[in-house]
Order: structure tokens, then sequence, then C-alpha cells
């Protein structure tokens, strides 16, 4: 499998893949994070999120003759095409999860913008789409780094999960893009923690995130 | 006409369908009454959104992810609404919050019982969100003008989760007998705590919430109304109510059912229900974790 | 800090008081509004105010201490002179 180029098809779900996980990731937050304001805000990102990665799905759905939530929940876990960075578990660490925020927001707007580029039509025009919303994302993290950026405690809080997180930020984006994604955030290239493997901690959130589903295979819900 | 300035003329226009404002003069007893009692509200809203949020990573399909993660959302929501008002009365959130983890105040008695399958979820959101919406429908109508004026909102934001919770069970109903079962099994278990949702049978005009026209239904009246609205609606999709007691006597129109357990209510609200402490230790480690970023980023000129 | 957020339900209708919400600048407050009162599109427009800058009127009236019946409808008795000027009109043209 992997001597094949890469279908149009693998692509789009390594972008579902990221925008689901990572929402799922996000959604763990509704209900405790920092402050309640936040906690509201913070929430529709996750479902934005979710709502993304279900407009991904639909599209691949229709070119592999199955159902946007098929592709959502009944892979096996090493069928995600996921990048490692949106796998990992964060709460109750607001620091690590704004970083993640940040630096996958600012990846995914150059990300976008690339495949608004794509010879796919329906795909290109999805990607428009979708960048009307992730705009509120970006501004979301910008506004966050900021402000932790603003207080001596909070810059370290924040930079030190960047500089954690950035390996991990580059293995969301291929070629040129990751130069771009450094020029942005204004750090140095490193070697990326690349998508393909994944971390530990796909299969725990794979196995709660499909538990109900699983109990009865085939079922409405 | 002259704004009230004694505890007297102050009842009496309360009573009378008077409103009272933020920045009026009010009794000390109406004060400590009503901020015990949109407190107890904001903390049942922000312990209430634990029994699902653990469902959130459960959601079996895309919509119903979404749908259950709004549900949530608005509950983070109304608690901010409510808080809102509590702190506008003199009791800072932060002091809420150190007060409801530390079990100084209560919450809700719904919120203390665990969640045990995805049958739970769509009952939670469509029977106990309708037992909700009752009380606080009834709150439109309270004197403390600021608190009616966000049930408003929080009312219209409840009825978007009776129709969720409502698809969730239909949905479960009409499939497999496994998923039948589990909406029946949910129906049993929450069966006693619904039924004393609203709170004990105190007389109407005893309930020192209506003295000052707090609150403005009975308990009784608000249980009555959620049996005959929601006793025929799971009726009709052949689920059964666990109480052979239950039925509604046709000539006075009142609904017969077996006394309630009080002692199990009183046992769980006061701190004692089954899910309690973990959910308190889930609030108070957040908050801990969260401490630091609420200092930097909250903190005043900063 | 504490905002006041104030919507506009449909275009062409006032804007009314919301809610408050808690932020650490506007930039915050905005978010928020936007997620409070706009996460369903019940909202056409939003304004968010610093508490500090709003000051409440004392009193919100002006004391009616002379009559000032000229400011109010109950000031003019216009059927009765209506009715006379009418009279007098009908008695012009006989």
């Amino acid at each position: 499998m992997s001597a094949q180029a890469p279908s149009r098809t693998d692509l789009l779900l390594a972008i579902a893949d990221d925008e689901l996980v990572l929402g799922w990731r996000n959604s763990e937050w509704t209900g405790i994070a920092p402050f309640l304001e936040e906690d509201v805000a913070f929430s529709s990102i996750a479902q934005g999120e979710i709502g993304h990665a279900r407009a991904f799905y639909e599209l691949a759905a229709t070119e592999l003759g199955t159902t946007a939530d098929a592709l959502a929940f009944d892979r096996r876990p090493d069928e995600y095409r996921c990048a490692p960075l949106v796998e990992l578990r964060f709460v109750p660490d607001w620091a690590r999860t704004i970083a993640r925020h940040y630096l996958y927001e600012t990846a995914d707007a150059i990300r976008i913008a690339g495949v608004k580029e794509s010879e796919w039509d329906e795909l290109a025009g999805l990607a428009a789409k979708v960048e009307r919303e992730e705009v509120y994302h970006l501004m979301h993290a910008q506004m966050w780094a900021d402000r932790l950026a603003a207080s001596t405690d909070g810059r370290r809080h924040f930079d030190e999960a960047v500089t954690e997180l950035w390996p991990y930020a580059l293995g969301l984006l291929e070629g040129e893009e990751r130069e771009r994604l450094a020029e942005t955030v204004g750090r140095e290239p490193v070697d990326a923690v690349e998508r393909g493997a994944h971390t530990d901690e796909l299969v725990p959130l794979w196995d709660e995130m499909t538990m109900v589903r699983r109990s009865a295979p085939g079922a409405e819900w | 006409m002259a704004a009230p300035r004694t505890e007297e003329e102050f009842r009496e226009h309360v009573q009378a369908g008077g409103l009272v404002e933020t920045a009026d003069w009010m009794p000390d007893d109406y004060r400590a009454k009503l901020t015990k009692f949109i407190e107890m509200h904001g903390n049942s809203e922000l312990m209430g959104v634990l029994p699902e949020r653990e469902w959130i990573l459960r959601a079996p399909t895309l919509q119903r992810k979404l749908a259950l993660t709004a549900k949530v959302q608005d509950e983070v929501g109304h608690a901010q609404l409510i808080y809102r008002v509590v702190e506008d009365l003199g009791k800072p959130r932060e002091r809420c919050l150190e007060d409801l983890v530390s079990g100084k105040t209560k919450f809700h008695n719904v919120f203390h019982y665990p969640t045990k399958t995805w049958g739970d979820v769509g009952v939670i959101a469509w029977l106990i969100d309708a037992a909700a919406i009752i009380s606080q429908k009834a709150l439109l109508k309270c004197s403390y003008a600021p608190y009616a004026r966000i049930m408003k909102k929080i009312c219209w934001e409840e009825s978007f989760h009776i129709l969720h919770g409502r698809d969730v069970v239909l949905a479960m109903v009409t499939g497999t007998d496994e998923q039948r079962g589990l909406v029946q099994e949910a129906i049993d278990r929450w069966w006693g705590p619904l039924m004393t949702f609203h709170g004990n049978q105190t007389p109407f005009d005893e309930d020192p919430m209506i003295e000052w026209r707090i609150k403005s239904q009975a308990n009784e009246d608000a249980r009555q109304r959620f049996l005959d609205g929601y006793v025929p609606q799971i009726w009709e999709l052949g689920l059964t109510v666990p109480d052979p007691e239950l039925g509604k006597d046709e000539e006075t129109g009142v609904w017969q059912y077996s006394e309630p357990d009080w002692d199990e209510l009183r046992h769980v609200v006061t701190g004692n229900g089954p899910r309690t402490a973990e959910r308190l230790e889930l609030r108070r480690i957040s908050r801990e974790e969260t401490a630091w970023v609420r200092d930097v980023v909250l903190a005043e000129a900063a | 800090m504490i905002y006041e957020v104030f919507r506009q339900e449909r275009e062409g209708q006032p804007l009314q008081h919301g809610g408050s919400l808690e932020a650490p600048n506007a930039a915050f407050a905005e978010a928020y509004a936007r997620e409070f009162y706009g996460r369903r599109n019940e909202s056409t427009t939003l304004w968010i105010i610093p508490r500090d800058a709003v000051a409440e009127v004392e009193e919100p009236y002006v004391a009616d201490v002379f009559d000032r019946d000229y400011r109010r409808v109950d000031g003019y008795s216009i059927k009765v002179k209506l009715k006379e000027a009418r009279e007098r009109a009908g008695a012009l043209a006989d």
C-alpha cells in the first residue's frame, strides 16, 4: 500500500480525520474549560471541526460508496490517516490545548488555501466554505496566543507547549507548506513527527468513540 | 409609584406582581433567599453538564455528537447566565464555585446519578429537560426581573434539548430490541429521581419562595404538569413507567402515584448521591488545574 | 472585566440588553458575545460595552413639581373646543 501514490480520497481522508480527531479531543473540554465563557466558545470550535470532518467525509463517501458516519466510526484505528498532533490527549492542560489549537489552525489555514486550488471542483468548493468558518477558529487561537504572551507566566506556559508540539505541527503539512508554517509562527523547521504512525493515544480514543456504535453493529442511532 | 422602603411594602409590591431590579432596595431576607435559590440553579446547570459530558466522546453518529455537544454547551451557557445574576446580587462566581465543590451549596438531585448507557442520554434530554423546562417556564414570572429575563433565553434553548432527546429515544425504540431495552431501562432508573425532581408537596402558601414570588408555581403543580405532558408520550411509544399506582383520575384530572422516596431525595441532595463525590472531585480538579489560566487571563487591567 | 451585551433580533428593531459576560478584553468579549448571542443566528447586531462605561441616570424622570400638563395628552382638551369650533362654523355657513 505504501508503494502506491496516495489517491485523492486518501488526501481528503487525512484532512477529515485530522478535523474529526481534533474535534473529538477539543470536545473533551466542553463542561470543564477554564471559565464559563471560554467553555462555550471552545465547544463551538470543537463542533466546527466535527462539522468540517463530516463535510469532508461526505465528499469522500460519494467516491467510496459509503457514508460519512461509516468513515468516521467504522474503520479500524490503523486505517485512520490523522496526524499524531491531533491524537494527543491534553485535558486538563490548557496551555498545550491552546498551543495545539494555535499551531493546528495556523497550519490548517495554509493547507486549506492550497486545497482551494484543487482541480477537484467539489473539494475546492468545500475548502472555500470551510475556510469561512476556520477564520473564526484562527482568530480565536490568535487571541489566546496574544493574551497568554502578554504576561510572563502565560508566555512561559504557552512557549513551552509550542516548543514541545512544534515537530508534531510540522507533521500536519507536506513539502513547502512546512516552510510556510515555520515562517508564519516564526520558528525554525525541525524533524517532523510524520503522519502514518499513530500515537498510543489513538486506540483508547477510538475505543471510546466507537463504543456505543459497536454495541449494535448496523443499527440506526 | 413610590419604591418600596420597608419589608412590608416590598412584600406587597412583589405579591401584587411588582418587579425588582438589581439596584433596587430589597429586604435582606429576600436577597438571601433569592441568591441561594438562583445559585442552586446555577450549580445545577453546571453539575448537570457532567453526566452527559461523559457521553460526548461516545456519541454513535456525527449528528448525535454535534447535538449532544451543543446541548452540553447550552447548559454551560445557562450556568454562565445564572451565575452572572448571582454575581450582580453580590456573590462572586469564584465563591459560588468554591462553595459548590466544598459541598457547602447544593445542586439538583438528578445530577447526582450515574449515566449508564446511551439510553440515559436520550431519557435525560427528553424527560429531565422536560421537567426542568416546567420549573423554568414558571420562573419567567419571578419577581426578580434580571433572573426572569434570562429565563427566556434558557427556556428557548431547552426546547431544542427536548427535541434532541425525543429524537434519540425514537431512533432507539424503533431500532433493535437491545436499543429499545436501553430506553426502557433508563426510564426505569430515572423515574424515581424524576418524581422527586420538583420537590416535596409543600403547600403553596407555606413555601417561602412563593411568599416573595421568587417562585410562583407550587412543587406539586409542576409535577402534575410534567406527568400530564409526558406520561402519555411515554406510553404512546409502548414504554412503561415503573409505578403500578400511576394513573390519572379522570374525574379530578389529578395524577395519582406511589409516594416518592423523599428520604432518598434528602440523602442525595445533601451530598450522598451515587456520583456526588466523584463529580465534585472532577470539578475541583479541573478548577485547580486551570486556575493559572484565570489568574493570567482574567486579571484586571492586565 | 464585565461587558454588557446589546442585541438586535431582527433588522429594524431596537437594540435591547441581552446580558453580560466576563472577558479579559474587547477581543475576547466580541468572540464571547458572538457565541452567547449569535450561535443560533439569533441576533443581527451585537454591541458590547464595558460595564464601567455605562452610567445609570439616578432619577430617570423630571420631577413634576409644577404643573407640566403642556407636555402631556391630558393637557389638551381638544374635544370640547373642537365641538365648539364646529358649531360656530356651522352657524356661519347658515
